[in-house]
């Protein structure tokens, strides 16, 4: 516990030193701003709630926590740091959960600061607050898995370019599973039963249930089952490589 | 003696090619053992998985009693290690590095403020503790490694080319500060610079293709020389032809190595006596240098170069005949 919070506190840290914290910043608040309000029509709609922003959510991810999670360990093996980290008297997973639970800190303080929007809608309108604040908890959850998939996938390479490629794809994989048309591809041929355990694998599917305002524990158990099969994966392979 | 590391028949194998075959050897408290070696001979790979930053393919290490790898956080409190290159977090400053460092290493507040003060004057970092390690020039970069492996003052330390990079006054620095240390740890350098290990260590170890071809002191490996002791002169080439004759029968005489392309125009040439078993000569030759008064130009006693001694045991055509595998 007390080697995950040093881990943590250091990494955290590291975003805020260099200007990439704050350009990471700056681009996901102005892309969120445009996929709510210029493709997500949120005028045209008239309604008082942050669908617009929820909707969109899922694709932004895809390609800005690849962004945050390629470092992770691809950095650290680039620059050696992974040696100095690994010879610490730390365990494994210490690191490992201690660098993730950085990296999600800092996503979801992205994610917490587009609360103008919340401000905005709660202006203009009267939203249900309720299903604003289980989306905001969906995203969180949502943006763990992915960190937690990217997180992963940085373990395995240390060229940053490589690990941000990969997991845009396998990410990308999670999202198509629960999207009709590719489901259509499956529902043709397969069972109904894999296709079904395929959508149970989307993160559209439990995000989007979440998002209307019903936090159910099958959805948390998903994100947090996911979490903690990729975290476990990312330890492995980094034991493995010890022993390459 | 007590052994503060204990290797025991460690290998490793990166797919084909073998890294480390079969090495055993201990260092104990107080020693300064240096480890020499070619590129590649497998230094590094051992330093590595003494750490256990890698896991060996075979053979055990226990560090102040713990296994590496049964008890790796025990094994790892007990080291202070400097990998090779001097990594570190490059936005950090070396003081919020070193933070970082004595927060995983669990010291309190006001302990790690205690250390981290007591190391920065140690290595001298105190200009620039506020900089990002980043925009540090090689030698800090360096230091800064060095004041994170002996923040926790480990029992034991692993120190892969500590003086890399180093300019010779702070060489000489970190030399001293070796040194100093040396008492009361059991310390492993790497090094390339064979100075380095008259000026340092108390043991030498010589590793190639990944095995001990060598392991004594300083002392013993140049003694290895069959240039140590010999006595280099310098006369007259007339006269050269029978002093070297004269010589060649002298007691503790090995023989006589004439240095090609050593003539001038004064029709002087040099040649060299060379000792057997490395016993000193000059006193003999001097002797009967006096005693023939042959006039001499120049005379003077080679210093055995480790130089030699590493260049014989680790060049590919002698190595295979020199290896004995692994040293107790």
């Amino acid at each position: 516990m007390k080697g995950t919070l040093s881990i943590f506190k250091r990494e955290f840290g590291s975003y805020f030193a260099t200007p990439v914290a704050y350009v990471f910043i700056l681009v996901f608040l102005m892309l969120a701003g445009f996929f709510t309000f210029q493709l997500g029509s949120f005028w045209d709609r008239s309604e008082a709630d942050l669908r617009p922003f929820f909707n969109f959510l899922p694709w932004l991810y895809l390609f800005l926590i690849p962004a945050i999670s390629m470092r992770l360990w691809a950095e650290e093996r680039k620059s050696g740091t992974i040696e100095l980290l690994m010879t610490l008297p730390i365990t494994m997973n210490q690191a490992v959960l201690g660098k993730f639970f950085a990296a999600w800190a800092f996503a979801s303080l992205c994610l917490a600061l587009t609360f103008p929007l919340w401000i905005t809608v709660s202006y203009l309108g009267d939203p249900d607050h309720g299903v604003i604040l289980a989306s905001y908890v969906g995203g969180i959850l949502m943006g763990g898995g992915f960190l937690a998939i990217g997180s992963c996938i940085s373990a395995i390479t240390k060229n940053q370019v490589i690990a941000f490629v990969i997991s845009v794809v396998v990410c990308l994989m999670f999202i198509l599973f629960g999207v009709s048309p590719v489901l259509g591809m499956f529902s043709s041929w397969a069972p109904e039963v894999v296709v079904d355990t395929l959508a149970s694998f989307s993160f559209l599917t439990h995000f989007e249930s979440i998002t209307k305002g019903v936090v159910d524990a099958r959805d948390i158990l998903f994100f947090g089952s996911l979490i903690a099969f990729f975290m476990f994966a990312n330890a492995l392979i980094l034991d493995h490589k010890k022993a390459v | 003696m007590d052994a503060l590391i204990e290797i025991d028949n460690l290998s490793k194998h990166f797919g084909e090619l073998v890294a480390v075959d079969n090495v055993t050897f201990s260092v104990a408290r107080g020693e300064v053992v240096g480890f020499l070696g070619p590129n590649g001979a497998g230094k590094s790979t051992t330093m590595k998985m003494v750490t256990g930053f890698l896991t060996p393919s075979a053979g055990k290490i226990s560090v102040c009693g713990h296994s590496v790898a049964d008890n790796p956080l025990a094994a790892k409190t007990a080291i202070g290690y400097l990998p090779e290159g001097a990594p570190a977090y490059p936005e950090m400053t070396p003081l919020g590095f070193l933070r970082f460092i004595a927060d995983v290493r669990g010291m309190g507040a006001s302990l790690r403020e205690e250390r981290i003060r007591e190391v920065v004057s140690k290595v001298h970092l105190e200009g620039v503790l506020h900089q990002p390690i980043d925009t540090l020039s090689k030698g800090f970069k360096r230091r800064v490694g060095l004041a994170q492996a002996i923040l926790h003052d480990p029992k034991v330390l692993i120190l892969d080319e500590p003086t890399d990079g180093l300019d010779p006054n702070q060489k000489h620095e970190v030399r001293s500060l070796i040194q100093e240390m040396a008492s009361d740890k059991a310390i492993l350098l790497s090094t390339h610079i064979l100075e380095e290990v008259d000026a340092v260590c108390t043991r030498a170890m010589i590793i190639n293709k990944g095995r001990v071809v060598q392991d004594g002191t300083p002392a013993e490996l140049q003694s290895r020389s069959k240039l140590h002791n010999a006595v280099t002169i310098r006369m007259a080439a007339d006269k050269a032809a029978s002093a070297r004759n004269d010589l060649q029968t002298l007691n503790g005489v090995a023989g006589i190595q004439e240095l090609t392309g050593s003539a001038d125009q004064n029709g002087s040439v040099s040649f060299q006596v060379l000792a057997s078993n490395g016993q000193s000569i000059i006193n003999q030759v001097g002797v009967r240098m006096r005693e023939k008064q042959w006039d001499v130009e120049e005379m003077h006693v080679e210093k055995a170069r480790l130089d030699d001694v590493f260049r014989s045991l680790t060049s590919s055509d002698v190595s295979e005949t020199t290896v004995s595998g692994g040293v107790s």
